[in-house]
């Protein structure tokens, strides 16, 4: 760690920093409560995988959200089976979705392009119709997988009886709930942002941005990029895996509508958002989803005819009306709408955004991080 | 055995016409402009949204209070008169009654002007930008069309009646010269087969036959030497995409009797239909009719109870399964062209 370039350093100890001091400095937002802050942490990390794939490989993947519920999916198995503990439903639910991702990745990353994003797409969707339909014995189909009563857990039975009621996740004993959850995940979030980074600033992940820019290249130079595309695909399967798990305790219950392919472009949107290839700003696009999703579906008419209270009568009315489309049950359409003015007009997300701010205000001094801003990158192997 | 292998081979004519129908008019947009279009499942749901407002029109009343006579309650009674009636008289009845394909005329000019403003207001800055970016502003458009759909109509289905003459089944065994009742078909779904071959047949013709289509179909073999010989391309590419978003429209709204339209049935159809186009191979028009009605058939037949026997839940994978095996074995699709895509 001491090894890193003293940038990298300052990047991720404020980065740390940021994510350790949330419930402090989102409170003015009203969003600094332990629910909403887990899952800024969860899909953080689903997004910073996912990033590792589409950012730095450039293979846009329709289909990841089926690690994500099959993180789920192991995790809450763990606990019917195993133990409570949430060490071993992580390990579990990562060395199942890694497996899984390694499955599919062998096969889709036969093909690139488009033709890769509709071979995942078609695996996430088969394993989301199966895990409704005749893996219900395992999945527990549209009801959910659930704790029960009667589960086995065969691990915390060799120590200690069953107590009465079900159960709630620990770790080593401590009870995952409220800011102890939310640590808990923001520890997993600092720790995978950290290695994505040494990731994008190792050889191999070097190795995966020649891949973006441009595959057959890499190819006549005599180097087997297989190998590293797969290596790319399994680590992002895992970090869904894990956010999954993580999802699975802090509230331990599984659904298939997690694998479903709105889900798989729920993550594309948070990257895009964010700015795909940056490390930051797939975290970002993922906090200001979830921070919408929260506060843009909870603003109702009486909220907004407040929000519009200066104007006069009729004119508010109409203002409340006209806005009222866009928040509660509307969200969608705002981020729709956002979405496609990201793409069109900032293909780099916020983080691109950002960096244009920064070199307005220093005109004569051109960010090297302008170079590699993903609007002028080649898509890959075309 | 035979009539039930024949029944499941129908059964699956009318998925398999939608799946053709959406999946021409995405090889339409690709074969010409090159854009992977990620919103045409929207446009299908738009269309299925114009029967709606169609029914909508035709079936305005004007409530009067009568109070001279009560109600069972002892309020005064309603009375609704309908509108288009009191306006057409008999003529209004039907257009009520058969508001499903008469709203036929009310989509094809929507759904023109739609395509269009799709073309030229978003898609058009998008044809040299890499396919990942035309998947993400396209994907972004259905949310947005499909959000616009949900906060006008609500997100409920909203049943849509088929005209009374097509309600109940076809005794199709008997003119075959089988038994009766051996195999009865629904009329709608035969309305709507014969539809889709119609609408299938009329954009090969327009394409074969005509000098606009000849036109196009230079462009799609070489866009450059066609441009370089005075011709405004662009133009014609413009009016394809609004061509193909109106054959995505009629598509969604002879469906609607079939299925009630929602806000998502565009999703849910495009997923498929991408696989379709797929499977059909990228560019190929009758690849992607072929594959439509094909996996269709497939789809049916899997929902055997026979099959399902033999493999569970085979009825919920087979496209995807088929999708896989043609990609990864022979990833220019059944009939896609050589190098077209070919990665």
């Amino acid at each position: 760690m001491l090894a890193m370039p003293r940038k990298d350093l300052i990047l991720f100890l404020g980065f740390a920093a940021a994510v350790l001091a949330m419930p402090i400095w989102l409170q003015p937002f009203g969003a600094a409560y332990p629910d909403l802050l887990n899952r800024f942490a969860i899909f953080a990390i689903f997004a910073v995988g996912f990033n590792i794939l589409f950012g730095l490989t450039g293979y846009l993947s329709f289909g990841h959200a089926a690690f994500f519920g099959v993180g789920s999916y192991a995790a809450v198995w763990s606990f019917k089976l195993l133990s409570m503990d949430a060490v071993p439903a992580l390990l579990f639910a990562v060395i199942i979705s890694g497996l899984f991702a390694l499955a599919i990745g062998f096969l889709s990353l036969r093909r690139s392009g488009i033709y890769f994003s509709i071979l995942t797409l078609a695996f996430a969707q088969m394993s989301y119709n199966l895990a409704y339909s005749v893996f219900t014995p395992i999945t527990n189909g549209e009801t959910g997988l659930q704790l029960s009563l009667n589960d086995k857990r065969y691990l915390d039975r060799m120590f200690f009886e069953a107590g009465a009621g079900l159960p709630s996740p620990t770790l080593f004993g401590v009870t995952l709930s409220g800011y102890v959850a939310f640590y808990f995940c923001a520890f997993f979030l600092i720790a995978t942002f950290f290695i994505a980074q040494r990731v994008t600033g190792s050889p191999f992940g070097m190795m995966l941005k020649g891949i973006k820019s441009n595959q057959t290249r890499m190819n006549y130079t005599g180097v087997n990029t297989r190998p590293y595309t797969l290596a790319a695909f399994v680590i992002s399967g895992m970090y869904a895996g894990l956010a999954g798990a993580l999802l699975a305790i802090t509230d331990p219950l599984a659904g298939a509508e997690r694998m479903q392919w709105t889900a798989s472009g729920e993550v594309v949107l948070m990257t895009i958002l964010g700015g795909a290839g940056t490390l930051v700003g797939p975290v970002i696009g993922a906090w200001l989803i979830k921070y919408f999703e929260n506060i843009f579906s909870a603003i109702n008419d009486g909220i907004l005819s407040q929000f519009w209270g200066f104007l006069p009568e009729g004119a508010q009315h109409t203002a409340v009306l006209i806005s009222s489309k866009f928040v509660g049950e509307g969200w969608f359409l705002t981020l729709g709408l956002v979405f496609v003015l990201i793409v069109v007009f900032l293909p780099g997300g916020v983080m691109e955004g950002v960096r244009r701010i920064a070199s307005m205000i220093r005109p004569n001094k051109p960010t090297p991080a302008s170079a590699d801003s993903s609007a002028t990158k080649p898509h890959p192997a075309e | 055995m035979f009539e039930a292998i024949f029944l499941q081979f129908l059964n699956g004519l009318d998925k398999g016409s939608a799946y053709a129908l959406i999946a021409l008019g995405l090889t339409l947009v690709f074969g010409t402009l090159g854009v992977v279009n990620f919103a045409h499942g929207a446009l299908f749901m738009l269309g299925a949204f114009c029967a709606v407002l169609f029914r909508q029109l035709m079936t305005m009343e004007t409530i009067t209070i009568d109070p001279t006579k009560l109600s069972p309650w002892g309020a005064p009674l309603e009375v609704r008169a309908p509108l288009v009636q009191a306006w057409f008289g008999d003529f209004g009845a039907v257009l009520v009654n058969y508001s499903v394909p008469f709203s036929i005329i009310l989509t094809i000019p929507v759904m023109l002007l739609v395509g269009i403003a799709f073309e030229r207001g978003i898609i058009k800055h998008f044809y040299k930008r890499p396919h990942a970016e035309q998947i993400l502003v396209t994907f972004g458009l259905a949310i947005v069309a499909q959000e616009i759909i949900k906060s006008i109509f609500g997100p409920n289905p909203i049943p849509q009646p088929m005209p009374e003459a097509a309600r109940g089944a076809a005794d199709i065994g008997i003119w075959l010269g089988m038994q009766a009742n051996v195999i009865t078909y629904p009329i709608w779904r035969l309305v709507y087969f014969l539809f889709a071959g119609v609408i299938i047949g009329g954009v090969f013709a327009f394409l074969q036959f005509t000098t606009f289509g000849m036109v196009v179909r230079a462009g799609m073999a070489d866009r450059e030497t066609v441009g370089l010989l005075g011709i405004n391309i662009d133009r014609r590419f413009t009016i394809m995409f609004g061509l193909a978003s109106v054959v995505a429209g009629l598509a969604g709204v002879m469906y609607t009797p079939l299925l009630p339209p929602n806000y998502h049935m565009g999703m849910d159809f495009l997923v498929l239909s991408f696989v379709v186009v797929v499977v059909g191979g990228m560019g190929s028009l009758p690849g992607a009719v072929a594959a439509g009605f094909l996996l269709g058939i497939l789809q049916s037949f899997a929902s055997m109870t026979q099959v399902k026997a033999i493999v569970p839940g085979i009825d919920q994978v087979i496209i995807y399964l088929v999708a896989v095996i043609i990609l990864l074995v022979r990833p220019r699709g059944l009939m896609g062209r050589r190098g077209v895509m070919e990665a």
